[in-house]
């Protein structure tokens, strides 16, 4: 069940709080929660007006884009459209070039998902098990990788692409991402926090290095495997800035490039805020899927990738 | 009997030997990748940084000239557009970093206080609520902020409710320092102020604050960030809760007294990790840019990081974009050695026996 080993308590913790709580709020019981007991109500207040701030702009924005348009501008606070019109979704899917960006999207995340589990993975076993020349160097290396920010980078990539011949193309958009330091190194603790014992037991009895990677270690490495998934998707599906400098070609325009150009008006579209929005809308729903599916583990990678 | 010795040695280095080539097999891909397309562009980039290339063809051609330090000196120092660029684009950044990082660590760290308590119903639902916008595309929410943010808008109707009418947020150039100060009756810049003048920008617009387009963008950045930072501090509360809270308690403390006296100071650890990976993400500043404004209105939302790409891309100036990068990319470092000093202190915190790599930075995004 461990994801990253590091922060699987929260998870007990948390299943184990609210049955106990269930009625603990209006007349406490122990006196040790007397305190907290009384201010309850103004927690709960806080919390419920910070969820509205926090939760509104969503069903504004799935609202909104079933409005029309001159609708969107008189009305955009009401979350039931007076008419309500899907105008807006079958302009993106039959007049425009949306369901090319969705595929592109789609194309590039699946590979990237894909080749960066099976990188990160032989990368964080050898650097948690195998005992091989220069392996300090090359984790002190990725360590000052992960220092480098990535806007930075900008230029250096398409630099690079434009060089190696690949700019416009598939591999230029698939390729660069296909690494990530970030996810090597959850993949190395993870290794390492599993016993040694079973591999082992697996090399006496005569498998080689691969064989005890594959047929032993990785079958105990699903939860953790799972994180890499669902932090490469979110990371790809997201990813706009390499794809502004790995393209220019309209025929490999991703989701998110394609709507930022949108958005900002590229694409010369005017205010058609109810169209901006569904293809806003439309291109967060793989990511809400994914997301309410795997929230506890998503939410236990991110506390424990970043701060290992 | 005299072989088994011998046997031993020779499986031994038998096994050193294959592990060193599985080892290196293993790691070959992420390391030629990250070596192709991170430390390679890095040493092509330096070098553009010092090159007349435009662009056309290879940068290693032989049309392309070594020019020296001229692109950073016409950066920081040549008295024209690239410099009150640059200028004015670390201005808008740094009242952008300056503002959203300590908003965001309140705001997350009040957000993991009230979660973490340890009777509340709908737990789950309100760290969902909250952590959401963490993982939607910044593309996305943009467009989504473009909209609420709007001339007539969801913000400016709820402001009219309040009776007061809001700005035409995203076409707004005007500096909030600025409108305060035409609010207490000044008007015209103090001369010593607009005379003189740091990276061609006058000292008088480096006061501007930030113009009510870029605090637009400092709302959403405390709107998207603020969930994955409150989980952390939930991870770091849910380490402390124990003997020190109940011993507290048992001493009479107030809840308050024991959030600043006992929480608080152990929290310390955690509220370095996140104001440092706040400082490092609020300098990269991109994708909002280019989705929302593009550096508009009157350059008030330009970053360095969007300038950098805009001079290389747009007006192929690729000399001065690569080298407005290094120049990005030595503040972003500047604060992460700040960030190693004040770091060095949390040995004082010994709760971190289970990992020996020192610890990884940036892994948000």
């Amino acid at each position: 069940m461990t994801v990253s080993p590091i922060r699987q308590p929260i998870v007990d913790a948390e299943d184990q709080a609210p049955p106990r709580a269930s009625d603990a709020r209006p007349a406490p019981a122990r006196p040790r929660v007397r305190k907290p007991a009384k201010w309850g109500w103004v927690v709960y207040v806080a919390l419920i007006l910070l969820a509205i701030v926090y939760i509104f702009p969503f069903l504004v924005n799935i609202a909104t884009s079933f409005k029309t348009e001159p609708e969107a501008a008189a009305n955009p606070l009401s979350l039931v459209p007076a008419t309500w019109t899907a105008a807006a979704y079958e302009r993106l899917f039959l007049n425009s070039d949306f369901p090319l960006w969705f595929k592109n999207s789609i194309v590039v995340t699946v590979l990237v998902t894909f080749g960066r589990v099976f990188f990160d993975l032989l990368a964080g076993y050898a650097l948690a098990r195998l005992r091989f020349r220069g392996r300090s160097v090359v984790f002190a290396a990725l360590i000052a990788v992960m220092a480098v920010p990535g806007v930075v980078l900008l230029i250096p990539k398409f630099l690079v692409i434009n060089q190696l011949g690949i700019y416009d193309s598939y591999f230029g958009m698939v390729i660069p991402l296909l690494a990530d330091a970030a996810g090597v190194f959850i993949m190395k603790n993870f290794f390492e926090s599993i016993p040694v014992s079973v591999e082992e037991q697996a090399k006496v009895d005569g498998a080689g290095t691969f064989r005890t990677f594959w047929s032993i270690v990785l079958p105990m490495s699903v939860p953790a495997v799972m994180t890499i998934v669902i932090l490469s998707f979110q990371g790809s599906w997201n990813e706009l800035s390499h794809f502004i400098v790995s393209t220019q070609d309209p025929a490999l325009t991703t989701l998110t490039k394609g709507v930022a150009q949108l958005s900002s008006g590229q694409l010369s579209a005017g205010t058609q805020y109810p169209l901006k929005l569904a293809a806003a809308a439309i291109m967060t729903i793989p990511v809400a899927i994914v997301f309410f599916i795997f929230q506890k583990r998503i939410m236990n990678a991110t506390a424990g990738a970043v701060k290992e | 009997m005299t072989m088994a010795p011998q046997l031993l040695t020779r499986r031994r280095s038998g096994i050193h030997g294959r592990q060193n080539a599985t080892g290196w097999l293993f790691i070959a891909p992420v390391v030629i990748i990250l070596g192709l397309f991170l430390a390679l562009p890095v040493a092509m980039a330096a070098w553009v940084s010092v090159s007349d290339w435009t662009g056309r063809g290879s940068p290693f051609s032989g049309t392309t000239n070594f020019v020296g330090t001229e692109n950073y000196s016409a950066i920081l120092s040549g008295g024209g557009l690239a410099e009150r660029d640059f200028g004015t684009a670390l201005r808008n950044n740094f009242y952008y970093v300056i503002l959203t990082v300590p908003l965001q660590t309140a705001l997350s760290l009040l957000l993991a206080v009230l979660v973490n308590r340890r009777i509340l119903k709908g737990r789950g639902f309100f760290r969902t609520a909250f952590y959401f916008p963490s993982v939607t595309s910044s593309v996305a929410i943009t467009v989504l902020w473009l909209f609420l943010f709007s001339a007539s808008g969801v913000v400016n109707k709820l402001l009219a409710l309040v009776g007061v009418a809001g700005p035409n947020w995203f076409q707004d150039p005007n500096g909030v320092l600025h409108l305060l100060a035409g609010s207490l009756g000044i008007t015209t810049p103090p001369a010593a102020l607009a005379g003189t003048s740091f990276l061609g920008v006058s000292w008088w617009d480096w006061l501007s604050g930030p113009s009510v387009a870029m605090s637009a963008f400092i709302l959403m950045a405390v709107f998207t960030t603020s969930g994955t930072f409150m989980l952390l501090f939930i991870a770091a509360l849910q380490n402390l809760q124990g003997e020190l809270q109940e011993a507290a308690m048992l001493d009479g403390a107030t809840g308050w007294q024991r959030f600043l006296y006992v929480t608080l100071p152990m929290l310390r650890p955690t509220l370095f990790t996140v104001i440092t990976l706040g400082l490092i993400g609020t300098w990269q500043v991109f994708d909002q840019i280019y989705t929302g404004t593009q550096g508009g209105p009157a350059k008030t939302t330009l970053t360095p990081a969007y300038l950098s790409f805009s001079t290389a891309f747009n007006n192929q100036q690729w000399g001065q974009g690569a080298a407005i990068g290094f120049l990005l990319f030595a503040i972003i470092i500047f604060f992460a050695i700040i960030q190693r000093l004040i770091l060095r202190e949390r040995t004082t915190v010994p709760r971190r026996k289970r990992f020996n790599p020192p610890p990884p930075q940036g892994g948000t995004k």
